[in-house]
């Protein structure tokens, strides 16, 4: 479904990715692991269509896609939960959702959906979506990325700086949403959280795939070389 | 002093000072870009009217038909072929260009229509004028540019607060990048929002046309009361920008009717004031657009 071929990106001068390429089947769910730097936030911008690739190339069900705008690789079905939440500030939890819908897609999921799915944000859908908390407001992130009716949902560290309870309680719905077909890269820092959810995992180290393959083929040393380096 | 009819009189000047900063502050709300060629895009709008009245021999008001979509139309393409070009790359560049325009319309209209300073004829509505409360006689078009004004404030605030297209606005103006990443196409929202502006601004420049005179020098002048009109009642809120352009029609107002050479000076001093006391303006809102 996804393919990122040799991809090489750079902020300016400096090299974040060197020659990055992974797969993503269709209904699979994939963990992107690494450390601080390693270059996963940079490497979904990039699916995402917000940075473009110096070279190599992304290809979204045989469409090459970098090079598009971000706007039109959304409108193809593919949603972003980004690293940070980026909650609009002025918009209420409803319109932030209703954004959702800008990607003129037709599917599963409506407001009343992704109010069945997380019935907080029903309760608080006419506060500003930042004055919920930030285990909430992660919930807001992923129910606006479903409102777009994706095919592929990117997750940009949706368990960051939450109380683990409230992470169970994310991963749960990340399951739920995997279940329903829609294909799940997901981002983490969280190696023990990410590898119980994962079809399939790469790991990152400084730009360049270190480590590959299935979280039941894959030792605890193997990762923690892939992910240290040392 | 006749204070109350100095007072009318200075509210319905603001009335147009109005619609200048809500459509400068349109812009500025949704892409941080300052336009430096708001107000020659003003005369531009009343010299268009005098063209087609010229031509067509339709009567002023009509020629609003016309020039509104085409002054739309104007603004979605100078966003798109060449504002857009340049957003992203600091503050700098959107300001030269937008300079540079400024100097060029102004230039074009003195080649094309001289120096002389021009009035859009509008016949008996130039003088027609309703009693209000035996305190003043007030003119109908300054009154119904006031009613534009403020039907143009709740049409965009129905707009922004009800629809889907309205919410993209105000997403793309908390932060594009995430905007972008909901299916939202920025430039585009760019290119709407420059259109609405000059819009409006069409309006506000052959109301004001048909009242007094304007000349093709007329633009920095109308740039500088859009200015005051945000600063005085603050970035960020529409009625504020409204509640702004009317006390800068009265402070002027006043000023003039002291000593008439005080006109321009009294609504620089009271923005100045605002800007001394107040930064944020008089009526802005922390959280909004
Ligand atoms: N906007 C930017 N400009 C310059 N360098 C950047 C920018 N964003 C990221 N980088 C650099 O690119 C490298 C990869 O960053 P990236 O954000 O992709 O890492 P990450 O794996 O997502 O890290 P984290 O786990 O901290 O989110 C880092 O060295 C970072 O400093
Ligand atoms: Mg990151």
């Amino acid at each position: 479904m996804l393919v990122v071929d040799s991809i090489e990106v750079f902020y300016g001068e400096f090299q974040a990715l060197f020659g990055v390429s992974i797969e993503v089947a269709e209904g699979e769910t994939v963990a992107i692991i690494g450390a601080n730097g390693a270059g996963k936030t940079t490497l979904l911008r990039t699916i995402a269509g917000v940075l473009r690739p110096r070279s190599g190339q992304v290809r979204y069900r045989g469409m090459r896609i970098d090079g598009r705008p971000a706007y039109a690789v959304t409108r193809l079905g593919v949603a972003m939960v980004p690293e940070g939440r980026k909650i609009f500030p002025s918009l209420s939890v409803r319109e932030n959702l209703l954004i959702g819908r800008q990607s003129r897609r037709k599917g599963p999921w409506s407001l009343e959906r992704v109010f069945d799915l997380f019935p907080v944000l029903r309760e608080r859908a006419d506060f500003p979506g930042i004055d919920l908390s930030g285990g909430q407001q992660q919930m807001l992130a992923i129910g606006r990325a479903l409102m777009s009716n994706p095919d592929l949902i990117l997750m940009d560290e949706i368990s960051l700086g939450l109380a683990p309870v409230i992470v169970r309680e994310l991963y749960e719905t990340v399951q739920e949403i995997t279940r329903a077909g829609t294909t799940v890269v997901i981002v983490e820092q969280d190696v023990t959280r990410s590898l119980q959810v994962a079809d399939r995992v790469y790991c990152l180290l400084e730009g360049e795939v270190s480590l590959s393959g299935r979280p039941a083929d894959v030792s605890r040393e193997q990762i923690s070389l892939a992910y240290f380096g040392v | 002093m006749d204070w109350a009819g100095t007072i009318v009189q200075g509210l319905l000047l603001g009335g147009f000072y109005a619609l200048y900063g809500i459509g400068l502050s349109l812009i500025f709300g949704v892409m941080r870009l300052v336009n430096l060629a708001h107000g020659d895009l003003i005369v531009c709008a009343a010299y268009l009217s005098l063209v087609l009245i010229e031509v067509t021999g339709l009567p002023p008001l009509l020629t609003l038909a016309i020039v509104i979509p085409v002054m739309f139309g104007l603004g979605v393409l100078l966003q798109r072929g060449v504002l857009n070009r340049v957003l992203g790359s600091g503050p700098m560049p959107p300001l030269l260009i937008t300079f540079g325009i400024s100097i060029m319309i102004q230039n074009g209209l003195l080649l094309t229509f001289t120096a002389d300073t021009q009035r859009l004829p509008a016949g008996s509505l130039e003088t027609a004028s309703v009693p209000i409360g035996g305190l003043a006689t007030v003119g109908v078009l300054p009154l119904l540019n006031m009613a534009i004004a403020i039907l143009a404030i709740i049409g965009l605030q129905q707009f922004m607060g009800r629809t889907d297209l309205g919410r993209a606005f105000r997403a793309t103006s908390d932060d594009p990048t995430t905007a972008e990443l909901m299916g939202i196409d920025s430039r585009q929202i760019y290119g709407l929002a420059m259109g609405a502006s000059l819009a409006l601004i069409a309006v506000a420049g052959i109301l004001l046309g048909m009242r007094t005179t304007f000349g093709p020098s007329d633009g920095p002048a109308r740039l500088i009361y859009a200015f005051e009109a945000v600063i005085i009642g603050g970035l960020g809120s529409l009625w504020g920008t409204f509640a702004g352009g009317l006390l800068l029609g009265v402070a002027q107002s006043i000023g003039a009717a002291i000593n008439p050479g005080w006109f321009q000076l009294a609504g620089h001093i009271l923005a100045l004031l605002v800007l001394a006391i107040r930064p944020t303006g008089l009526f802005a809102r922390t959280r909004d657009l």
